[in-house]
């Protein structure tokens, strides 16, 4: 295929770019149909809607979803906040948002109350969202059943039949075998009393932040092919036994840059004798913090 | 537990009996006819399970099987021998909704107590009776447990279908009903994939009664064990039947089986019934060549 | 002869077995066959063995199909034809009306005696404890040791297993009792104590249709003999 196309653009001068994207990356197409599937999503809460998975230019399962949610719903005006494991400073979300601000001409920020679009892979931000922000996360696995059920036409059916006895064996086994739920990132939720939900790999600690939240939560599973959404104030319920209710994480330590407590905290190991330390997962949560920039609304 | 007349009916029996009649859409035991069903039909919503007529399943323009009648009744244990391709699988898939009624009927009971032509249930209400009114006990207890989910999570698992959400009531549950099938109570929390094959049958078959179904399939529920766990489990499978008046439709290919648990027994040949009729009757006094030569080539030696 | 009702009427019964395994062959074995069994009688099917005493027996019972003829059994009221019953009325019928008691205990492994004793007063309503503390006086009084009561009788000896037998045939009162070589296996004390518990049915009103071979017991309590050789087809064609 290459032999000509490669001498036309040798040709060119280097300071002409050698190929052109469309804005946002994806053809039109795509991007239509992709909002198709969120709009889709949105109208059907916590409901899995299949999408034709395109090629972005990075490997499936790191963040194929979510990068291809993003660049249906971003455009220039848009300033997006990238996470990965609630850091903006990993290689993964450097790339990302740099990738945006090449092909939609995006400007891109780690505060995540300036930010209208965050797309996150396993955190949601300590600072609370507020409304017309835009949440979009990366998703390995959306089908909460999988692990009980390996095949999609059943769990489709167990879904569409509202049969969920089978989620719960999920939590029985855990609580025969450990005397407490054990799951602790991944946790399923009902969404707005009807479809149970995968929330992604985030901690269930972040669990109770996706309820009735004022922002606009997406969801996108590149490899597997599914979108699904969460509107604003919708009620999204961890699941759990009456006599064992979902208790989130929780940490009896303050972070030991920032001080703050009640946050998310990561284990930093500092040394080769295995001294650690405990620090804010949100990056720029703890960086504000501690510099005292305010952050409003925050924890404490 | 008489499962022989039901709330309302008995003067009509009685009577009937007393008339030296028989109901006339009672199972008749005539080697392969049925009488005309056409007769007033005294015992109407009397409580019947099952309610069979003329009923087949095509597999493209050949026959799986054809022409099964019968009524099924509480506390009843129904046989159906033959070799393997006779058809009694088929006959089992079609009276359980997973097999399509191709002609004739087949009514089941539904929780409102009256006869319901499967075919016109929804997926949803099928599902529905699969969670509350019927259990299938499998040949291979892979095909109906979760061989990697605890054994106590396996029994629970219908509680939970059925909206349960106490852990501690369902784990109680499921121990009582472990208990029922002699499973030790400390190894409620393995695996069935760590279990011998009766112990997995055992696990299945409380998986398949914990939530009180009134009619419960089993495909050759004993073959592949020992003799010696077969008698056991078939022990336990008729004082269940018999403490909980179940309906069960019981396929096999062991006539000692049919003899031990059943009775009534339905013999199968090439998709048709050969004979029906009183277990010992079907079994001391065959009609048919077909099952003098199953009795003849089973029974002795 | 007796004014009450029989609580068994026999009527012109035939019956012919066909041998499909041999070519179809046909087998008459007994065609004609009337008798009554009057309440409180005790009546004794008597003839050479392979007279088709055995035969009668299970065609009233059930197990063997009528060829033709009525066999009317007294049953909840009424008359029920065992020769035409559906099997689910013919279930009823042993239930409630007819009890049996074999040449050969025929009980499931792993059942202990005193619940295969107790079973049929189990399947007619009576409660748990009431059926077993029945089943163990009837055990008792046909010398079954308690130690024995908690055990499958397939481990038994054959007289073991015959009186578990007849405690089960005797367990619940039908107005039919059909008594198949009741005393076959039995030493002389235990036979005593079965002619004792036929008599005391007899004259609570049980009727009893018998096979018996042994010359005492049958003069102890039969009533009345029908002799099965009257019932014999006429051989029209050799072997």
């Amino acid at each position: 295929m290459g032999g000509q196309a490669m001498t036309l653009t040798d040709q060119r001068p280097a300071s002409e770019p050698r190929i052109v994207y469309n804005e946002g990356y994806l053809d039109e197409q795509t991007k239509r149909a992709i909002r198709r599937a969120l709009l889709k999503g949105v109208a059907i809460p916590g409901f899995q809607v299949p999408f034709a998975s395109r090629e972005v230019p990075m490997p499936r399962g790191w963040g194929t979803g979510g990068v291809q949610v993003t660049a249906s719903i971003i455009g220039p005006e848009d300033l997006l906040k990238v996470i990965d494991q609630g850091a903006d400073d990993t290689t993964n979300a450097v790339s990302i948002r740099q990738f945006f601000e090449r092909v939609a001409g995006s400007a891109s920020t780690t505060h995540t109350e300036q930010a209208t679009i965050i797309q996150t892979r396993h955190r949601i931000p300590e600072t609370p969202l507020a409304a017309g922000q835009t949440i979009v996360y990366q998703v390995p696995i959306p089908e909460p059943l999988r692990f009980l059920e390996p095949r999609e036409t059943e769990t489709r059916r167990l879904h569409a039949l509202e049969e969920y006895g089978l989620m719960y064996v999920k939590l029985y086994e855990d609580i025969a075998r450990y005397g407490h739920i054990a799951k602790t990132y991944d946790y399923p939720v009902r969404v707005n009393g009807r479809y149970i939900m995968a929330p992604s790999p985030i901690p269930s600690f972040d669990n109770p932040k996706m309820h009735m939240s004022p922002a606009l939560q997406l969801f996108g599973a590149g490899r597997e092919k599914r979108i699904y959404a969460v509107p604003p104030f919708t009620s999204v319920e961890s699941l759990g036994f009456e006599d064992h209710p979902f208790e989130p994480q929780s940490f009896e330590r303050p972070c030991q840059i920032c001080g703050s407590e009640g946050v998310y905290l990561d284990e930093v190991i500092t040394d080769d004798a295995g001294g650690a330390m405990f620090v804010c997962s949100d990056t720029d949560y703890c960086a504000r913090t501690s510099s005292g920039t305010s952050t409003e609304g925050a924890p404490q | 537990m008489n499962g022989e007349i039901t709330a309302g009916a008995p003067g009509v029996m009685a009577r009937a009996a007393a008339a030296g009649e028989e109901p006339s859409d009672d199972f008749r035991r005539e080697v392969g006819g049925h009488a005309d069903e056409s007769g007033g039909d005294m015992c109407a919503a009397s409580g019947k399970v099952l309610s069979v007529r003329e009923a087949g399943h095509r597999y493209g323009d050949r026959f799986g099987c054809r022409g099964v009648s019968f009524d099924l009744w509480p506390g009843e244990v129904l046989a159906v021998v033959g070799e393997s391709g006779s058809g009694k699988s088929t006959l089992l898939g079609l009276l359980s909704a997973r097999l399509s009624t191709d002609e004739g009927s087949v009514r089941c009971q539904t929780s409102g107590g009256e006869l319901t032509e499967l075919a016109t249930l929804s997926e949803r209400e099928v599902r529905r009776l699969w969670r509350t009114d019927w259990g299938f006990v499998h040949q291979n207890a892979a095909d109906g447990l979760r061989m990697h989910v605890s054994a106590g999570g396996n029994v629970g698992e219908p509680l939970m279908a059925n909206g349960w959400r106490h852990y501690g009531q369902i784990r109680a549950r499921a121990a009582e009903w472990l208990e029922r099938v002699e499973i030790p109570a400390h190894r409620m929390d393995e695996t069935p994939a760590t279990f011998s094959g009766g112990m997995r049958q055992r696990v299945q078959i409380a998986r398949n009664l914990v939530f009180g179904p009134r009619l419960v399939f089993m495909d050759e529920p004993t073959s592949g064990l020992d003799v010696s766990v077969q008698a056991r489990l078939l022990d336990l499978i008729r004082s269940l039947v018999a403490d909980l008046g179940l309906a069960v439709v019981i396929v096999t290919h062991d006539l000692a089986v049919a003899r031990l648990i059943s009775h009534r027994t339905l013999v199968m040949k090439d998709g048709q019934v050969i004979e029906h009729g009183l277990t010992d009757r079907v079994l001391e006094d065959p009609q048919a060549a077909y099952t003098q030569l199953l009795v003849s080539s089973i029974l002795k030696g | 002869m007796t004014h009450s009702p029989p609580v068994l009427s026999a009527r012109d019964v035939a019956k012919t077995f066909t041998l499909h395994l041999q070519g179809s062959l046909q087998l008459p074995v007994l065609q004609g066959v009337s008798f009554d069994v009057p309440a409180g009688r005790c009546v004794v099917l008597g003839g050479d063995s392979g007279a088709g005493k055995s035969t009668i027996m299970k065609m009233v019972y059930g197990s063997y199909l009528t060829d033709s003829g009525s066999i009317l059994l007294a049953h909840r009221e009424g008359l029920l034809d065992l020769a035409t019953a559906p099997p689910r009325q013919v279930l009823a019928a042993r239930r409630e009306s007819m009890g049996y008691v074999s040449q050969f205990l025929r009980a499931v492994p792993r059942v202990p005696a005193i619940d295969v004793v107790a079973e049929p007063l189990l399947d007619n309503g009576a409660s748990r404890s009431q059926a077993r503390e029945q089943a163990g006086a009837l055990l008792s009084r046909l010398s079954i040791p308690e130690r024995l009561w908690e055990l499958p009788p397939a481990t038994f000896s054959g007289g073991e297993q015959q009186r578990v037998n007849i405690a089960r045939g005797f367990a619940t009162f039908t107005p039919l009792l059909l008594l198949d070589e009741p005393t076959a296996s039995l030493d002389a004390r235990n036979r005593g104590v079965v002619i004792e518990m036929i008599r005391e049915r007899l004259s609570a009103g049980t009727g009893m249709l018998a096979i018996c071979h042994d010359a005492q017991v049958r003069q102890a309590v039969a009533d009345h003999i029908v002799d099965v050789a009257g019932f014999a087809p006429p051989r029209e064609e050799a072997p």
